[in-house]
């Protein structure tokens, strides 16, 4: 009684300790990890924290520098933009479309693809077959061409952007959900849920699936950061987020006239995707390495 | 050996038709009127809106107009350009060898550091030259390129004035296409002038282009050093008390490079994504460009033909990685 007791009781909560060991070894990750948390902060108490509102236009200071210049007007620490908006608060507000755009693709893009992966995985045959030819057309395509051809179809805009997105990269969770599943399927763990009597729906969704969580948490990390660019890369081609939206990409895009004159206005929505794109790629490292026992033992 | 290949190619029999498919459907679900958009703004009357509808073939049923897409193409006819009325395989054989050998010098440049940075940092795992390296390659492969490309070209051609904003030679050259790759091209007439014109045109590209293939090859390189690193063959050849650079440069660079090989080709497709990048901020005529173009005029014929040719390019340089792959390491023919 005793023995059973406390394997229940530590057993997930050392798996959890064991996780985080080999997270914190990793000083890249926990940087990344504390950056990110940052930015969520920022993302969520934007209006707060922002000096200005992102859309009011101060006609009394049009592309004004950045502080550290003898010409800066002391209200806009990073200056202003061409029609006089604080580019501080435009950043602070555009952490919350970069943040959303990358939770919602990754969201999309997983459930779809675990979806079709695991039906791939689990029944293979012509369901296989029907599933992966189809991802492979997906794939045939360069990822940001099939994005701008499919926001063309659907119009631009951010949403239609996210759907884009979403759509182009969940044939890689769908891909490696069906080759774990595949791995998985025949272990004896399962032939004896299946034993016990369990349906398919329990077999692939309860039985199986967890066990393919780990490759699955580092590929919607990495997802997350393509997200974030691929939607700053339709925003800056004019076919994401549409002005005034203080989205990164289509600050670039209404910037890049002004470069030579004002390099600041360019300088930092694309310092802001690189930074938080950087955070997250760096989270993804460690947790692979955290999550692969390969890696572990080395 | 064949025998695989042929398996592999008639796996990609479905593919490609669902790609012609998927071009099809994209171009007949975009919004507008392909007969209008020929027109232009002078518009059309009905009696000749009519008339074009059926010489295009625009009034048959779906699937015919499909099927008819399908033979032309397999004639190698791609259709005409609503914009510039040319033959679709006309403007892009004009336009493909500048993505070309944009490409081609980008990645040669990524291959040219990627590979000695994986292995430098492989062999000093852990040094400040390894933590250093690792730092710089995933900053680039975090790196929106459209912004970088505009960094570099505030600093290099606005600051420091050294290099051209855009376009792939100077103005002043003009030179008739040979082979369409304007490095060989100028070397071929003998014109050093163009050539250095047409060099300093083609370098911030190239880089931009680059960064994230040599962010990816570096670690891709280091990882796969380490990895045989700890095998028990290089181990072996140590304790046989061979010189270190000879466990290095024989016993282990040689498989580590396979997994990179693969890699490089990889990268194919992503550089083909890139190019609409690169090629929009420094207004290089290439193929990236013409797409973008061409959506945003709504050229349907161009959109439809261009993302047929692109995929089936994507996957044949995969094919034939795949297969390359397969002759270096035979243990992938038996599956």
């Amino acid at each position: 009684m005793a023995t059973s007791n406390t394997s229940a009781s530590t057993t997930p909560a050392s798996g959890l300790r064991e996780f985080w060991y080999y997270f914190s070894v990793n000083r890249g990750a926990v940087i990344g990890l504390t950056v990110f948390a940052i930015l969520v902060f920022v993302a969520i108490f934007a209006p707060l924290i922002a000096p200005h509102l992102p859309d009011v236009q101060y006609r009394d200071a049009l592309l004004k520098p950045p502080i550290w210049d003898a010409n800066s007007d002391p209200r806009f620490i990073l200056g202003t933009d061409p029609v006089g908006r604080d580019i501080l608060s435009r950043l602070i507000h555009g952490a919350r479309y970069s943040l959303f755009i990358g939770f919602f693709v990754v969201v999309g893009a997983l459930v779809v693809g675990v979806i079709l992966g695991v039906l791939a995985g689990y029944f293979r045959g012509w369901v296989d077959v029907l599933i992966m030819r189809i991802m492979d057309i997906i794939l045939a395509f360069p990822p940001l061409l099939l994005a701008l051809v499919l926001v063309a179809i659907l119009g631009p805009g951010l949403f239609n952007a996210m759907i884009a997105i979403a759509l182009v990269l969940q044939p890689h969770f769908a891909r490696l959900v069906r080759a774990a599943v595949m791995a998985e399927k025949n272990r004896e763990y399962v032939t004896a849920a299946k034993l016990s009597g369990a349906g398919h729906f329990r077999l692939m969704m309860i039985t199986i699936l967890p066990n393919c969580l780990g490759p699955l948490i580092v590929q919607a990390t990495l997802s997350f950061s393509n997200a974030i660019l691929e939607a700053a890369a339709l925003g800056f081609l004019g076919m994401g987020a549409q002005p005034p939206t203080p989205e990164w990409g289509t600050m670039l895009a209404s910037a890049r006239e002004f470069i030579l004159k004002a390099p600041w206005v360019v300088t930092f929505p694309g310092l802001a995707i690189l930074i938080t794109v950087l955070a997250i790629n760096l989270i993804g490292d460690g947790l692979r390495d955290a999550l692969d026992p390969k890696l572990k033992r080395s | 050996m064949l025998n695989y290949v042929l398996r592999r190619i008639a796996l990609l029999v479905p593919t490609i038709i669902g790609i012609s498919i998927c071009a099809f459907a994209f171009v007949r679900v975009l919004p507008g009127d392909p007969i209008l958009a020929m027109a232009g703004q002078h518009g059309v009357t009905p009696e000749r809106y009519e008339i074009l509808r059926e010489q295009f073939g625009y009034n048959l049923p779906i699937w015919q107009q499909y099927f008819n897409y399908l033979w032309d193409v397999m004639q190698g006819d791609f259709g005409i350009s609503l914009a510039t009325k040319r033959p679709v395989i006309n403007e892009f054989m004009a336009l493909f060898p500048a993505t070309m050998e944009l490409a081609f010098v980008a990645l040669l440049f990524a291959v040219i550091i990627g590979i000695p940075a994986g292995i430098f940092a492989a062999i000093k795992r852990g040094s400040w030259f390894d933590q250093v390296t690792m730092g710089v390659a995933l900053t680039g492969y975090s790196m929106p390129i459209f912004w970088w490309g505009l960094l570099l070209i505030i600093f290099f051609s606005g600051y420091l004035g050294w290099t051209p904003v855009s376009g792939r030679i100077a103005l002043t050259f003009f030179l008739k296409p040979i082979t369409g790759f304007m490095l060989i091209d100028t070397l071929l007439y003998g014109n050093w002038a163009a050539f250095v014109s047409a060099l300093r045109h083609l370098i911030l590209p190239a880089i931009v282009l680059g960064t994230i293939p040599l962010a990816v090859i570096a670690r891709q390189t280091r990882s796969a050093m380490l990895e045989v690193l700890g095998e028990d063959y290089v181990r072996t050849a140590r304790a046989k008390g061979m010189s270190p650079n000879r466990v290095v440069n024989v016993h282990a660079l040689r498989n580590a490079l396979i997994p990179v090989v693969t890699t490089i080709g990889l990268q194919v497709g992503l550089l083909l994504g890139g190019a609409i990048l690169t090629e929009t901020i420094f207004t290089w005529p290439g193929i990236g460009k013409w797409m973008i173009d061409s959506i945003s005029k709504r050229d349907y014929v161009v959109v439809q033909s261009g993302l047929l040719i692109i995929a089936l390019i994507v996957m044949s340089v995969n094919l034939i990685v795949d297969l390359l792959y397969a002759l270096i390491n035979p243990r992938i023919r038996v599956q």
